[in-house]
């Protein structure tokens, strides 16, 4: 067996520093049993939030050698294990202890986005028919295992803090699979400029750098929808057209 | 709004300051390429725009041919109008290379990308920023980013332009009189590859994926606006690949226009 360093945030609140844990470990290990390996050793007192260890329950987002990674889904062959390898909490949202932190922010924004809006049934039962390729766009948008990864990484709320303003690249691509949902009958256009603001998205695309999905957050859902809002508020033309139409 | 007593703003562990991340991969390695290949690109177009003049010929022809520079394509004028203050220098390009330039200008791939590598915000993803304040693209100037799919129309004219050229690059001087003879060199295969180079940018742009099918919810019912809109969406997903190669594709066309008429090079005629 090899030994690596790691550098684990501890403290509450925001307060505290990275403590190093020297430990062994052996191939095919993830970072998060690492983790559970020094909890249960050395530092049992050590919070981490887990759930699923499958990459599907969106819990162990955490930062990894200063990337947004999914502790679980995070193999140690994946990370230089010569050098000491830093795991901290997420940046963009509240502190609460060591690994933890209180990410309720997200589900406050997700109330504010108007409900999914089916037009009448189709059908004297009340279901719907769609067709798949109609629903191929949504459907990418409804892997999110809402992980917050993509929330962390944006420079918006990560750095310029517009937390009240920006609901952040998650909520976008809900938005998204509710504006492009065949079923739908919502418009979300005006609220996704004037109090979504998408416009501070700067499509940088760090979020869907982090995206453990691989949803391409900002090719399928955040562009479509500024070109949405083009056509709503910022197309002249076009408008006149429809118009005439 | 969050349940715990740490503010959202100013978070729990302050902003990072410019350049400070814990990322221990070379970060810098993108935007710095992205930072020099946008730099090489607009020195050569500046040195290519001023310098039209190849000894006492036009750097932009090559004699014989009917080889012409995509940078001076279309040739709409070979000197300043009579009215123009003879102390200003006069560029015919001005005229034209607006439209490619705000088509690049405000096309989604390349914001994101010199925002990153010109603007540093963010230099990197979960690296700190220089600036404090913020505004995206939600006023002006940056509200006419929105402007894009206006340039898109005119870059798809720029497309029919630009295949016109490469036609006219198969016809060459005979004894019948200028461009009367089809023939075809080497620089008339350079002239055909750059409109369909700048094709495969153009028709994957984000604003043209979106007019030709992604602003409907339901496509399934009409099957050619569907096979469009996939055709578009596969372009689209190689975007930043063609954004590169066909802007770099210009510039060499330009510079083998540009030595052929400096007699520099010689183009090889194949048939
Ligand atoms: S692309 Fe937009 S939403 Fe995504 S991280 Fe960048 S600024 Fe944020
Ligand atoms: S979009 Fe991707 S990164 Fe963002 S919350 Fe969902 S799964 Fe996580
Ligand atoms: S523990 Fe569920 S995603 Fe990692
Ligand atoms: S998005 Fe790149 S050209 Fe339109």
């Amino acid at each position: 067996m090899s030994t690596a360093t790691f550098q684990i945030w501890r403290g509450e609140r925001g307060n505290g520093k990275f403590v190093d844990y020297t430990t062994e470990y052996e191939t095919g290990m993830v970072v998060l049993d690492v983790v559970h390996k020094i909890q249960g050793s050395v530092a049992n007192d050590m919070a981490v939030r887990w759930n699923c260890k499958a990459g599907k329950c969106g819990s162990c987002s955490a930062e990894i050698n200063g990337k947004p990674r999914l502790m679980c889904m995070t193999r140690l062959n994946q990370l230089d294990l010569t050098q000491p390898v830093t795991i901290e909490p997420m940046k963009t949202f509240p502190h609460v202890k060591d690994l933890v932190t209180d990410v309720s922010w997200n589900y406050e924004v997700k109330k504010k986005i108007q409900k999914f809006t089916p037009r009448k049934p189709d059908a004297p039962d009340g279901t719907w028919r769609v067709q798949q390729a109609d629903v191929d766009r949504p459907q990418e948008f409804r892997k999110c295992i809402e992980c917050f990864l993509c929330q962390d990484v944006c420079h918006v709320l990560r750095d310029h803090r517009l937390h009240d303003e920006f609901i952040g690249p998650r909520f976008l691509i809900h938005t998204a699979q509710l504006e492009m949902n065949p079923l739908d009958t919502g418009n979300r256009l005006k609220a996704l400029k004037d109090d979504y603001n998408i416009g501070y998205c700067n499509i940088t695309k760090c979020c869907t750098k982090v995206c453990p999905e691989e949803i391409k957050i900002t090719d399928n859902g955040i562009i479509p929808l500024k070109e949405r809002v083009v056509d709503e508020f910022y197309d002249p033309l076009g408008g006149l057209f429809k118009m005439f139409r | 709004m969050s349940s715990i007593d740490v503010p959202l703003k100013g978070g729990s562990f302050g902003t990072a300051k410019f350049g400070q991340t814990q990322r221990k991969d070379k970060w810098w390695i993108e935007p710095l390429l992205v930072f020099l290949g946008y730099a090489l690109f607009i020195v050569y177009a500046n040195y290519a725009i001023i310098n039209y003049n190849c000894g006492g010929r036009p750097c932009y022809e090559v004699p014989g041919t009917g080889y012409l520079s995509p940078m001076f394509s279309p040739l709409l004028t070979r000197g300043a109008p009579t009215w123009w203050p003879s102390y200003a220098p006069f560029f015919g390009t001005m005229l034209i290379l607006w439209a490619p330039l705000g088509f690049r200008f405000t096309c989604y791939y390349y914001r994101g990308a010199y925002y990153k590598a010109w603007w540093a915000d963010p230099i990197s993803c979960a690296v700190g920023e220089p600036r404090k304040s913020y505004w995206g693209e939600r006023k002006w100037p940056l509200l006419i980013q929105n402007a894009h799919r206006y340039f898109l129309y005119f870059a798809i004219i720029f497309i029919f332009i630009l295949t016109y050229d490469a036609w006219n690059g198969l016809w060459f001087d005979g004894p019948a009189g200028p461009r009367t003879q089809f023939g075809l060199g080497v620089g008339s295969l350079v002239l055909i590859l750059n409109p369909i180079l700048l094709g495969l940018y153009t028709f994957g742009c984000h604003s043209f994926r979106h007019l030709i099918g992604g602003r409907k919810d339901i496509l399934s019912t009409s099957p050619v606006r569907k096979s469009c809109y996939d055709c578009v969406s596969g372009l689209n997903r190689k975007h930043m690949l063609w954004a590169w190669i066909s802007m770099f594709y210009v510039g060499f066309v330009d510079l083998y226009i540009r030595l052929c008429a400096m007699g520099v090079w010689t183009d090889w005629r194949i048939l």
